[in-house]
């Protein structure tokens, strides 16, 4: 671990490393999505899961972390603008149809949302 | 030491450590706070990669518009019960492991590219401050300033219909979300209203609102 931490501070930083970042957030959202009991708990997750994806797309476009990233331009950072304003869209709808399923069954437990199970 | 590899290393190991804090307690309005501050830490992470402006964006937008909006929904589902909803042990280890494996597997991925391990030595000296505010603000309105010169016979494309369409939508959604979470009060007290009486004289504002809503 100590070799690992040593090399992380003297070495410069490349894509992969910002890759891994962004797949720890994206598995932690996922598994916050499968795991929580609590409608809010499973928002929280896609939030993570949509970050994860979003340090990809600034990774990949940036050029300070490869030599040949200057040739892609802003096109990473525009993508991950438009993913934040999509998060911001999708986190409306989804407090909307959580307050609903909040005053409908009162509760917030997803495991009580099954009146659609046949 | 290189400075910038020290400032990833710490925001990665705040962000990383957060989201794992958002995964393991089952108190939802700890979660909130440790999403909060994982996403900050992930703005830096953004002005580390040179997105000055996404950076920004992130904190204003996400932590400041989209979390705040994601707390009033748990101060509004806020009971007794609710706050602590701990997951069965079993689930929890099921998905510990499936979610390791599915790190690993990207982890591995990501670092088997050489092309993306990093640079011999550090670029942040050799390449010269992005500013990145005006290229994306024309690059949204159709115009790429940022092209290089191979581009001259295949320009590159702009963002201008995506950024309308983004626009309506943000907008058509913000409208569908006002009408899903309005409050049912003016229906319900439409149908048990009392026939008539001092209620009324009560609570003045009620006939109001069950005027509003057809029935």
């Amino acid at each position: 671990m100590t070799p690992l931490v040593a090399s992380l501070l003297t070495s410069p930083i490349g894509v992969g490393h910002y890759l891994v970042v962004g797949a720890f957030l994206f598995t932690a959202g996922a598994v916050c999505m499968a795991t929580k009991r609590n409608l809010l708990g499973v928002l929280m997750g896609v939030e993570l899961v949509l970050t994860g994806a979003n340090i990809n797309f600034v990774a990949i476009g940036s050029p300070y972390l490869s030599e040949n990233a200057v040739d892609l331009g802003l096109d990473g950072q525009l993508m991950a603008l438009f993913v934040i304003v999509l998060a911001a869209a999708e986190a409306a709808v989804a407090l909307a149809i959580a307050l609903n399923f909040y005053n409908t069954i009162g509760s917030v437990d997803v495991d009580q949302a099954s009146q659609l199970r046949g | 030491m290189i400075w910038h590899s020290f400032f990833f290393t710490l925001f990665a190991a705040l962000a990383c450590g957060f989201a794992l804090a958002v995964v393991l307690t089952s108190n939802v309005v700890r979660m909130a706070f440790y999403l909060v501050l994982s996403l900050s830490a992930t703005a830096g992470l953004y002005f580390l990669a040179g997105a000055d402006f996404v950076g920004a964006m992130q904190l204003m937008i996400y932590v400041g518009g989209t979390l705040v909006l994601l707390i009033f929904g748990v101060m509004l589902t806020a009971q007794e019960e609710f706050i602590r909803m701990p997951t069965r042990l079993h689930e929890v280890a099921l998905a510990g492991m499936v979610g390791l494996a599915l790190l690993l597997l990207l982890s591995s991925a990501a670092m088997r590219i050489p092309a993306w391990r990093g640079p011999s030595e550090p670029l942040a000296t050799t390449v010269e401050t992005p500013h990145t505010v005006g290229p994306l603000a024309l690059g949204l309105l159709g115009l790429r300033v940022d092209q290089t010169e191979g581009d001259a016979e295949a320009p590159r494309a702009g963002y201008l219909l995506a950024f309308e369409v983004v626009s309506i939508h943000l907008l058509v959604v913000l409208i569908g979300a006002a009408y899903l979470a309005r409050g049912r009060v003016g229906m319900e007290s439409l149908a048990i209203r009392p026939p008539a009486g001092d209620e009324e004289a009560e609570q003045p504002d009620e006939p109001s609102a069950a005027a509003e809503t057809p029935a």
